[in-house]
């Protein structure tokens, strides 16, 4: 395995890591920025440029933007009196480690079972932006629009549920 | 780019990690944006399982895993602004963001 | 002659590189074209600062510096040993790690910015086939930082203008999306390069810049009104408003943090009328085709400092905007203008070449213009204009 891979690896776990177990949340916010950051790269180490920019253009410069807004407009910057963890926490750590138990035991026993095609890449794909406007417009143009659908509903529900209430109206 | 000397399962690997660490953020944290990390968490792991079979896949010049990919990059963008949205909203309600709070609908 | 004078730069480079060993060639030029960016553009910045205090002192009828050295040349050189030498004060309450990181996020991503521009015929660092992509990720990049600043000072002013700063750079990003959006589509590709070819044209001498086209004048507008806004440079720079805000979202960082931050806002200038350039005004493209001899480069440069030299113009005239106002100009008058830019660009392209599709797009636009200021302006009720002199 490279070195390259390694250190992705390690910047993005560490995020991930750091955005779930801190105290203050703006720090778990940026946090998680690292955390898009590495994965963004990881994309581009697997040759896959459009959905890496698009990963930081769409996540490191909105998600991120959202959520550190969300926390300033509720008071979340403020460290709660009770601690930061639940009640149940002991159970939720144990599902989430059920859970990488299964998946990880899964991953390593198809690759010793199919050595064939998993393990080896193919010739690097020539994708250029060209071929993904044309698969947009082409074969996914209907997923296409459903999603500027959703889009629209998701922004304009958005807006509607953070809005002031009028007075008087219920 | 050079040969990639690394293997799938390193990839898979990494995403089921980062995927466990999202789920134990979303279950263990009180506060409610916390657990929307956590879930973000989640789905980019997602994101990174699709590239990395679109890759190391059969057929990369036929485009399916990144267009997945790209299209749940869009969802999960939308989702977080609905779901920030309606924190938000609890938040001007109930005047705190602790899910142990939110204890109403109990029993 | 005249191409050598061209390439100069392509073949220095080529001649340094060969003086390495085989396998140090391609990383070694690499890092040269970096080290020459990193190089190039603060001293630019330096000049920059010149002609703004220089110019902002003219426009406001004063001489501005004209003590150190002959016209005030040396004035940047002064600055910049007064911002290394002052102390760095921290506030206490301070997030230190966070306050620390703010502004090297924000001058690291500027500078990936002038990793696709492309300078010079073959003079482009990153010659991606997703270039204006990569620079847009960059760009909302900075937007964090922004916010990094002024939430780890603990300040209630540097909250205010850092929040009110992320809100005009997201809403403004939209416009400049949009707008680079009806020049993507007309010239068929995100690479930075291949648009610049795309507008190497000339007809009858005069250039096929898209500036010169209905959509791309109406485009080019928006462009930079969005990258006037993007910048937060007046009049949009409520977020830094010296008279309202002290300094807004880096009124506590002092020293070498401060001229950080003043670089990353003047880098970004340049890099966002380096776009600007090469996506409307052709890059490195001459004016007319009878001035093709003088190189490249010269040419994008030059029109680099007619657009900061517009910008400081910008700021000695314009009075600023209120925060609403500006958001609501930013999505009630210029996205919806944006919008109808693009269905003009498509229609421009449809209607074949000839003298209708001129009059039909700029027709389109004119009335879309009139009609919305119409529209908008009908609600306000202004009084009669009333002039008050200096006795």
């Amino acid at each position: 395995m490279s070195v390259v891979f390694y250190l992705l690896a390690a910047l993005t776990v560490a995020g991930g890591l750091a955005a779930v177990m801190l105290k203050n949340t703006v720090h778990c916010a940026l946090a998680l920025t690292v955390a898009f950051a590495g994965l963004a790269l990881f994309f581009l180490d697997l040759d896959a440029q459009f959905a890496g920019f698009a990963q930081i253009l769409v996540y490191i410069g909105a998600v991120a933007i959202l959520v550190v807004f969300a926390i300033l407009l509720t008071k979340g910057s403020e460290t709660p009196k009770d601690g930061v963890y639940s009640r149940n926490w002991l159970a939720g750590l144990a599902i989430a480690a059920g859970v990488f138990a299964v998946l990880g035991w899964a991953v390593l026993q198809s690759a010793r079972v199919l050595p064939g095609p998993g393990g080896t890449p193919t010739a690097t794909p020539e994708v250029t932006v060209k071929e993904i406007g044309n698969a947009l417009m082409g074969r996914y143009v209907l997923p296409l629009e459903i999603v500027a659908l959703l889009l629209t509903a998701a922004l304009i529900g958005a807006v509607i549920v953070a809005m002031h209430e009028k007075e008087g109206a219920k | 780019m050079m040969g990639h000397a690394t293997p799938l399962t390193g990839f898979l690997l990494v995403a089921a990690l980062l995927f466990s660490i999202g789920l134990a953020g979303a279950l263990t944290r009180r506060n409610a944006i916390l657990v929307l990390i956590g879930i973000e968490l989640m789905l980019n792991a997602a994101n990174l399982n699709l590239i990395a079979f679109w890759r190391y896949g059969p057929h990369p010049e036929a485009l399916t895993g990144m267009m997945f990919a790209i299209f749940s990059i869009a969802v999960a963008a939308a989702e977080a602004a609905v779901g920030l949205g309606l924190v938000i909203s609890i938040h001007r309600h109930a005047h705190t963001t602790d899910l142990d709070a939110m204890n109403r609908m109990r029993g | 002659m005249s191409e050598k004078a061209d390439q100069i730069f392509v073949l220095l480079q080529h001649w340094l590189v060969s003086l390495l060993p085989a396998g140090w060639q391609q990383p070694g030029g690499v890092v040269l074209a970096v080290l020459v960016i990193i190089c190039l553009f603060p001293a630019l910045f330096a000049l920059a600062v010149w002609m703004e205090r220089k110019g902002l002192g003219r426009i406001q009828n004063r001489l501005g510096p004209n003590r150190v050295g002959p016209f005030g040349l040396l004035q940047p050189i002064a600055d910049g040993i007064k911002s290394l030498t002052k102390e760095d004060i921290v506030p206490r309450s301070a997030d230190a790690a966070v306050h620390f990181l703010a502004p090297v996020v924000l001058v690291v991503t500027v500078f990936m910015g002038f990793a696709v521009l492309p300078m010079g015929r073959n003079m482009v660092l990153a010659d991606m086939d997703a270039g204006l992509l990569f620079y847009f990720a960059m760009g909302a990049s900075t937007e964090l930082a922004v916010f990094m600043a002024g939430w780890s000072s603990r300040n209630k002013y540097s909250l205010l203008g850092a929040m009110r700063a992320v809100a005009q750079m997201i809403s403004y990003e939209v416009v400049l999306l949009l707008s680079s959006v009806a020049v993507v589509m007309m010239s068929g590709s995100l690479s930075l390069t291949r648009i610049v070819e795309a507008q190497n044209h000339y007809s009858w001498g005069l250039p096929h810049w898209y500036i010169f086209t209905p959509w791309g004048c109406a485009g080019f507008v928006m462009y930079a009104i969005a990258a006037t806004a993007e910048t937060n440079r007046s009049p949009f720079d409520l977020p830094e408003g010296e008279s309202e805000l002290v300094a807004g979202y880096h009124t506590e960082y002092s020293g070498f943090k401060f001229a950080l931050f003043f670089l990353g806002e003047y880098l970004a200038m340049f890099s966002i009328s380096g776009l600007g350039t090469t996506l409307f005004l052709g890059g490195w493209s001459a004016p007319f085709s009878w001035l093709g001899w003088v190189p490249s480069w010269i040419w994008f440069f030059a029109k680099l400092m007619l657009s900061i030299f517009v910008f400081i113009w910008m700021r000695g005239t314009l009075p600023r905007l209120r925060q609403d106002q500006l958001m609501n100009f930013a999505w009630k008058f210029v996205l919806p203008m944006c919008l109808l830019n693009l269905l003009v660009a498509g229609l421009w392209r449809f209607m074949g070449d000839g003298w209708p599709r001129w009059v039909v797009c700029s027709a389109i636009l004119v009335l879309a213009y009139v009609g919305m200021g119409w529209g908008e302006m009908r609600r306000k009720h202004f009084g009669a204009r009333s002039y008050r002199y200096a006795e």
